[in-house]
Order: structure tokens, then sequence, then C-alpha cells
């Protein structure tokens, strides 16, 4: 038994050190945002946030997580209170297929973590290993911006707010 | 006369005798300005010899920095004395070599004088520069004559005294730059005086290849044994090469011209800029370059063709499903056997590990960047690509995995001190990263990116 943390919670899980993250996240937790695209590590559908970095989850074993915060798609936000960058990529429409898109987001969101206003070259190189066949990469684009100014908004307290007017 | 004032006269006169031969031996008269001629005046088919001889020279990597216009200059090149940023070799007038004559241009390549006379830093490897042919000089200047003028003014070198001070380059060049051009030895083929010629002058194998003394010059006595270039390690390409199979002519030709090749592996690291340039040469230059350089390493020893062997039977035998021992092994089962032990050929499977001369070498330097950082992809080109580990293990799961991959996939004893190479690997690659140079730019020339 390993014990691993997602979104906050304590799971148990009985698996192999060796079997990848994803599986497990998939097939033992239900967690099915992340998803199987490759299954080795260079398409990016699989990207999850761990100690608030993008991993991806394909090639990431369990031994390596021990201690760990792991951070699925399913931590940011709900459908009835997505997170802003979930709201920034539906309002930008930046899905087609959406098989890559929960990647994105996670990949999205970790680059915010560290750099709260990216210049689209940030963005371009941050999200250069993710793929997407459909070509939706500049909504894309203009979703990670849309999503840093939410977050903006979002990180100003109520009496912030209030002494901006 | 008193006896003060003779020894006070001799004294003087050694100074001034001393100061008028480090004149003569420092100093360099400018050529003229010359109007930066008409690119329609250079013969198309000498500007397309250049554009072969600027790859097989390796001109961009240095002359163009990431996301910045071709030849323009300004890459920052790391030294143990300081950092020296490469110049401007567009034919732009006043911050380029647009008034630059043919004959400025090549007693740069020559001697390492630029043209107003002033001493060039030998990162501008003209100790090896000046073994190539006048002829090939000025293919060379009329293809740069053509390019794009590109204003872009000279970034200022951060050098401590003495060593900013130019004419101490004087001083090296007396002791480092063996003068004159490439001598064809008649007792071998022309092919391989072929190779000889581009390998030791405008190819400048031995700028990353030989190691360097205190003074930063190659050490003639260690040619070829491996130096260090941009934190990794170049290895030693002469008959003391690391890689578990033995290099040959053939595989020396498919690597350069290719990128890869399937007992061997990936160029990577400064490297991989090299192969991305050799693609777009004549086959028969790149030819001669792997003649010469088999050559040196001569037929293997008994020993080492028995551990090549072992290596390539090793790789092809099916591997044992086991259940993984230790740490090392379930990291190495999840994050590396997917794609090593997929069974897919080179450059999208990777390769068997018991081939890789990064974990058979001495220095786990190279291992730790390819895992901290994977193989980026190049725009244009379809090109190998393995995924970065930085953010997914911490130093010591990666040297715990180091550790497994050293004494399963190599006959060589364990590496000593691998943690602070790896802080060190991990130190330097955070450094590039914030620098913006993520995916590797491919070629500047799109018919080189093309011809692939």
């Amino acid at each position: 038994m390993t014990t691993l943390k997602v979104n906050g919670r304590e799971h148990q899980v009985d698996a192999e050190p060796d079997t990848p993250l994803l599986y497990v996240l998939r097939d033992d937790l239900k967690l099915n945002a992340a998803k199987f695209g490759c299954g080795l590590g260079q398409c990016g559908a699989c990207t999850v946030i761990v100690d608030g970095k993008a991993v991806l989850s394909c090639v990431t074993p369990l031994v390596l997580l021990e201690g760990k915060q792991v951070t699925t798609l399913e931590g940011l936000g709900t459908i009835s209170e997505p997170a802003p960058i979930q709201r920034a990529f539906m309002e930008e429409q930046a899905a087609q297929c959406g098989y890559c898109i929960a990647g994105m987001m996670m990949r999205a969101q970790a680059l915010l973590l560290r750099i709260p206003k990216p210049t689209d070259q940030q963005i371009r190189a941050e999200l250069a290993p993710n793929l997407c066949r459909c070509g939706t990469h500049m909504r894309i684009l203009r979703a990670v911006h849309r999503a840093a100014r939410l977050m903006e908004t979002a990180a100003l307290s109520p009496a912030e707010k209030r002494s901006d007017k | 006369m008193t006896r003060s004032r003779v020894i006070g006269a001799i004294l003087a006169a050694l100074v001034a005798g001393g100061a008028a031969t480090a004149f003569v031996i420092a100093w360099r008269p400018a050529f003229a300005a010359i109007d930066p001629p008409q690119p329609q005046s250079f013969d198309a088919a000498r500007v397309r010899r250049g554009r072969e001889l600027a790859a097989i020279g390796n001109c961009s990597t240095c002359h163009t920095s990431v996301g910045g216009k071709d030849f323009a200059g300004g890459v920052p090149v790391p030294t143990p004395f300081g950092t020296i940023y490469s110049s401007n070799i567009t034919p732009d007038p006043e911050t380029g070599i647009g008034r630059w004559s043919e004959e400025a241009f090549r007693r740069a390549m020559r001697m390492g004088v630029d043209r107003e006379g002033r001493h060039l830093y030998p990162t501008f490897p003209y100790d090896h520069f000046t073994h190539v042919s006048d002829e090939d000089d000025n293919a060379l200047y009329a293809y740069l004559m053509t390019r794009e003028p590109v204003r872009a003014p000279q970034r200022e070198n951060q050098l401590s005294f003495p060593l900013n001070q130019r004419f101490v380059i004087a001083g090296w060049k007396l002791l480092f730059l063996h003068r004159g051009t490439y001598r064809p030895d008649a007792t071998k083929s022309a092919e391989w005086n072929r190779g000889a010629y581009l390998v030791e002058g405008l190819a400048h194998c031995g700028a990353c290849h030989t190691p360097r003394n205190a003074l930063g010059a190659e050490r003639a006595s260690a040619a070829f044994a491996g130096g260090n270039v941009d934190n990794w390690q170049a290895y030693a390409i002469n008959a003391q090469s690391p890689s578990p199979v033995p290099w040959d002519a053939e595989a020396l030709y498919a690597y350069l011209r290719n990128g890869w090749h399937p007992d061997h592996g990936t160029a990577r690291g400064p490297m991989a800029a090299v192969v991305s340039n050799l693609s777009a040469v004549s086959a028969n230059d790149v030819r001669a370059i792997a003649t010469y350089v088999a050559d040196m390493s001569g037929q293997p020893a008994q020993s080492r063709k028995v551990r090549g062997e072992a290596a390539l039977a090793q790789a092809k035998s099916t591997p044992a499903v086991e259940t993984p021992a230790s740490p090392g092994a379930a990291i190495y089962a999840a994050a590396c056997a997917t794609c090593h032990e997929s069974g897919r050929p080179p450059p999208y499977g990777g390769i068997n590990l018991g081939l890789s001369t990064a974990i058979s070498g001495s220095d786990p330097r190279n291992l730790a960047n390819i895992v901290l950082s994977g193989v980026a992809p190049v725009e244009g080109e379809s090109s190998p690509i393995m995924p970065g580990f930085a953010s997914t293990m911490n130093d010591a799961q990666i040297a715990v995995l180091l550790h497994y991959l050293r004494s399963r996939f190599s006959d060589q004893p364990a590496w000593s001190d691998i943690e602070r190479t790896i802080a060190e690997a991990r130190r330097t690659q955070t450094a590039s990263l914030n620098t913006g140079a993520g995916a590797r730019p491919a070629s500047p020339d799109q018919a080189q990116r093309d011809k692939r």
C-alpha cells in the first residue's frame, strides 16, 4: 500500500512502485481528467501538477510521489464553480475535441503559478510539450492570457477591491 | 656617467626595446573600410559553396542568438576567464562586417585580427580557421556578405584585467597559434586528407573535443581526448572513446548526417546544432570527416570489440519482465523503459541504454543534463524528443536513478560525487531555462531545413 496525496486528500493505493501515476488516477481514483495520449511523455495529455510543477503523469511512477502533493484538473474547480483557468478556456472556446485540453490547462496553471502575467512567448515555450491536433492553439493562447487576468482579479481581497474604487 | 645612471639607461633601453618588440608583435594595421559590396556582385556558385562551408564551420551556432536574427551575434560564450559575446557577421556597415574587404576577412580567419587591426579572442577558433584555404575563405566571405544586414551593436565582453586588454591576445597567439593552411599527407587517401582539412580547420572539432590547458588553449598532446563545453562533456573521439560499441566510419557518417545512429543514440547538447548543420552539406564532405575521425581511433582492440558485441547482443535480447526490486529500477521501469525498451527504431524510440555513451562515460554530467532537460524538439525538423524530468524528480531521486542505470547498463565502476554533478546540472539548467533557451532553433537556413 502506498499513500498518495491527491487534491488535498490522502488515498491508500494498492499498486506497485513502478505504476505510472496516470493509471492510479484514472483506474483506482476514478479521476479521469488526465488523459492517456501516447504513454511516452511526448504529447502532454496526461499533465498534472505535482508540488506546483507540471508533470507528465504517464511517465511518473508512484515511487517518486512520496510526500508530494498531486493536483489534477478536478482539484482546481467544479462544474458549478470553475477555476479561473477553466472559466477562461470555456469563455475563449479553446477546446475542439478537448482531448488535450485538461493537460493544456494544468500546464498553463503551473505557468501562472510561477509567472502571473506571462508573455505570448513564455506561454508558447511553456505549452510546447503539449500537442493539440485540432489546431486551437490561438484560442488556447488567448485563454491563458484571459486566465491570467481572471486570477489577478480573483487574487484581490474584497477590501482591496473596495479600495480600488 | 655614474654607475646608477648606466643601469638606469640600460633599464630604460630594455623597457623601450621590450615595448617596441611588444608593439611589433601586437600591432596590426587596419584595412581600409570599403563600401559594402552589392550582393549581386558575388558569383552565385561561390555563395552556395560558402553556405555549405558555413554549415561545416557551424558558424550560426555561435553567431545567432536564440530568437535573434541570423548571424547577428550577441551569443554569450562562457569561458573560465569570463563571458565573451559573439560578433555580428552580417554585412551591416556599422555593426557588422559590411565594410570588411575580402582581404580583411581572410586575415580574421587566418590570424584572428579584425578589420581595424584589433586582436580577436580565441573563442573565435582561428587556431583552426588558420588552416582554411584562401578559396574557401573567399566563398565564406561571399556567403556572409550576401546575408541580410542586421543592425546589432557588439555586446560588451565581461572579462577582468588584464584579459580585457587585447594586446594580451598577441602573447597567446605567439604561444598557441600555428599558422598555415593544411598540407596534405601524401601517404593517405584523398578522402582522408579532405577529412583532415575539414576536421582540423573549418569544422574545428577539437575546439570542444580536445581538453584545454590553463591558458585556454587546446592541449596538442591530448588531441581529441575529450573536453568540456557549455556544461556538457564532449566525449573523447580518439581511441579513448567511451562508447560501448566502437565507432567506425560508416556509423560516424550516419550519425553526423542524420543526428543519430541505432548503435549509439542521438546527438544532443551542443552537438545537436553540429549535426543539424551537417545534414545540409555535401555527403562527400561528411564522409571525409567520418573517415578521418574513424582513423583517429584506428581499429578497436579485441577487448573493445568483444564489449561492443556484448552490448549489442544485450540490447537485442528481449528484456525479462520482472517486478522492480529497487526504487531505481521502479523509476527506470515507468519513466525510461517505456521508450528505451519499446523496440521502436530510433530516432522515435529511445536506444537501449546498454548502448548509451552517456551511461558508460567517465562523467555523469551529460546523463544528468539529459534526464533533467530531455531532448527538445527542433522547430521545422523531424527530430528525436525526450521529456525532461526536472519537475518530476528531485536530486536524490535522480541520483538513485543514475546509480541504477550505471550499474545495470555499463561495466564501468560507479560514479563518485554524483549528487554534486546533479545539483550543478540543475543550477545551469535553470539558468538556461530562465534565459528563454527552450526549443533548439533549427538551422537558420530554410534550405538546410528543407534538405532534412
